[in-house]
């Protein structure tokens, strides 16, 4: 499904980012790429994201080759994608409701839909109550469950999470892990980023290592072992 | 279609919320493009009591053609007739002998002396006369040179025409011609400089006002959203900034016009700002409606453009 093909990413010659990475990864699959900060793993999470283009190697969706994507046609292709933030990038000046709404605006899904999904993912994540408070007004888990809420609307075929739990408090990153672990179950592929050994641990499933741009070890039903 | 209607009716809902909850951000945008558009606005104005000027100068000047006293008037008619064909001649008035006389006499009521002196003459010393107004007063010269060109003959055959008085005003009338050419080149060029600053202001304001908006941007761009939907609302909410700008603007100009016209109506050599905005209300509001709007919308549009490149 998805395919790096030793990608190696270098920016302004500050020595390699991600360096010869290849790496593929099944549909269904629960992925967490696990390192030190400046390990690589953001970068490699843009570079899927084509947020980022590759300064050698080529990032592949199942056949689409990403730097073959022009930037007029990346918004197509990142509606595959639920995006996860690590500091949540909700829209300040757009309610919850409004904020997980967008995401089906932007794919041109009807007013309809609209009425009838939002409100039904705001109850999955527990937040029906807030529909209509502002980010300013929630908590960061809170915040964090809209993001995910946001990232799942629109029924992606993969979740891309970039420390998801990052600037969490531990109850509220047990939430996001089981709410994860809930969309991985109805069949989402996702691909986490984090250093938080608990989270690694709870999730018991495949674990990617990276360390200085490489990867180092890819474990099947890994444990957190920096 | 339907779904271009969709998503249009997204675009300009977006929009106006945008605009709503900016609050301050949009507030200080609105007083920034309040103050451009004043300025234009004031330039139009301005425009508008140079060209009066001007117009009220060039009126003033004429050129007469004085008719020997035996000229017979059919002739001096005919001449008149030959005069008004030429395009660049915009009006022609005749004054016979005897009303240049009756004006003179009025003219000089109270001066016992002269008028001892004409009635000593006996007769009418005066001559027939046309005054000529031309649309421009470069255009004189040119019409002297007709009249040079083609002599009005008697049927004797000797000219009727004494003497034109181009010569003795040529000076003058040069002189005005330049004066209200130069003055309308500098006038234009203070114009364009104003609105060009008064514009860059405006422009630098949304600008910055987006630049407040940069990762909003960029998260819309991960989620997926095209460029065009990204950039609509922020051209909505410039619209809507260039719209009530404008409104505010002319609101406030009916008030400001009314009584700076009283104040300078006579100042002005009888240009009244108030009738002037009356007058021209609509092409105030054509004028400072369009440019609100077409500063709004460009400015967004660049400004949010910037950002869309993740």
């Amino acid at each position: 499904m998805i395919y790096f093909d030793k990608v190696t990413k270098n920016y302004n010659g500050n020595g390699a980012a991600v360096e010869d990475v290849t790496l593929s990864i099944a549909p269904k699959e629960f992925v967490s790429i696990v390192g030190h900060s400046g390990a690589g793993k953001t970068t490699l999470l843009k570079l899927l994201l084509a947020e980022e283009r590759p300064t050698e190697g080529n990032v592949f969706y199942e056949s689409i080759d990403l730097n073959d994507l022009p930037l007029s046609a990346l918004h197509h292709y990142r509606r595959k994608i639920g995006m996860v933030f690590q500091d949540f990038r909700l829209i300040p000046n757009k309610t919850a409701y409004e904020n997980i709404a967008f995401a089906m605006e932007a794919a041109g899904r009807t007013d309809e839909e609209i009425r009838t999904d939002v409100p039904y993912i705001l109850e999955l994540v527990n937040l029906s109550d807030k529909a209509m408070h502002f980010p300013s007004q929630l908590s960061g888990g809170e915040q964090q469950r809209i993001g995910i809420g946001r990232a799942i609307i629109n029924q992606p075929e993969i979740i891309v999470a970039d420390e998801p739990t990052g600037m969490l408090d531990p109850i509220n990153t047990y939430d996001v892990v089981e709410i994860l672990k809930k969309i991985n179950e109805l069949g989402t592929t996702i691909i986490i980023t984090t250093h938080n050994k608990g989270v690694v641990d709870a999730i018991g499933r495949r674990v990617v290592t990276m360390d200085r741009g490489k990867i180092v070890r890819d474990d099947n039903q890994g444990q957190y072992a920096l | 279609m339907n779904l271009d209607w969709m998503v249009f009716k997204r675009v300009l809902r977006s929009g106006a919320k945008n605009f709503v909850r900016g609050g301050a951000v949009s507030a200080a945008t609105v007083l920034i493009m309040t103050v451009t558009l004043a300025i234009i606005g004031t330039l139009v104005f301005l425009s508008a009591l140079l060209s009066f000027t001007l117009n009220t100068i060039k009126e003033k000047v004429d050129v007469s053609v004085y008719f020997v006293t035996t000229a017979h008037e059919s002739d001096i008619l005919a001449v008149k007739d030959k005069l008004e064909t030429l395009p660049q001649v915009a009006s022609v008035s005749y004054t016979s002998a005897d009303v240049a006389l009756a004006t003179f006499r009025e003219r000089h009521a109270t001066d016992e002396l002269t008028l001892q002196a004409l009635d000593e003459l006996g007769g009418n010393p005066l001559d027939a006369s046309l005054a000529i107004r031309a649309t421009d007063p470069e255009q004189y010269e040119s019409i002297v040179n007709f009249l040079e060109a083609t002599p009005a003959l008697s049927a004797e055959g000797a000219s009727i025409i004494d003497r034109i008085n181009y010569a003795q005003n040529k000076d003058v009338i040069d002189r005005l011609a330049l004066a209200i050419r130069a003055t309308r080149e500098v006038g234009l060029f203070i114009v364009l400089i104003f609105a060009l600053a008064s514009v860059l202001i405006a422009f630098a304001t949304i600008r910055l006002a987006i630049y407040s908006s940069r990762d909003e941007i960029a998260v819309m761009r991960l989620v997926g959203a095209s460029n065009a939907y990204i950039q609509g609302p922020f051209i909505v909410a410039g619209i809507i900034t260039g719209v009530v700008a404008g409104g505010l603007v002319l609101l406030l100009f009916w008030p400001a016009s009314w009584y700076a016209g009283a104040k300078t109506v006579s100042w002005l050599g009888g240009f009244n700002l108030a009738s002037y905005y009356l007058s021209h209300l609509p092409l105030l509001f054509a004028i400072l409606m369009g440019s609100g709007i077409v500063l709004g919308a460009l400015a967004s549009m660049l400004a949010a453009r910037k950002y869309l490149k993740v």
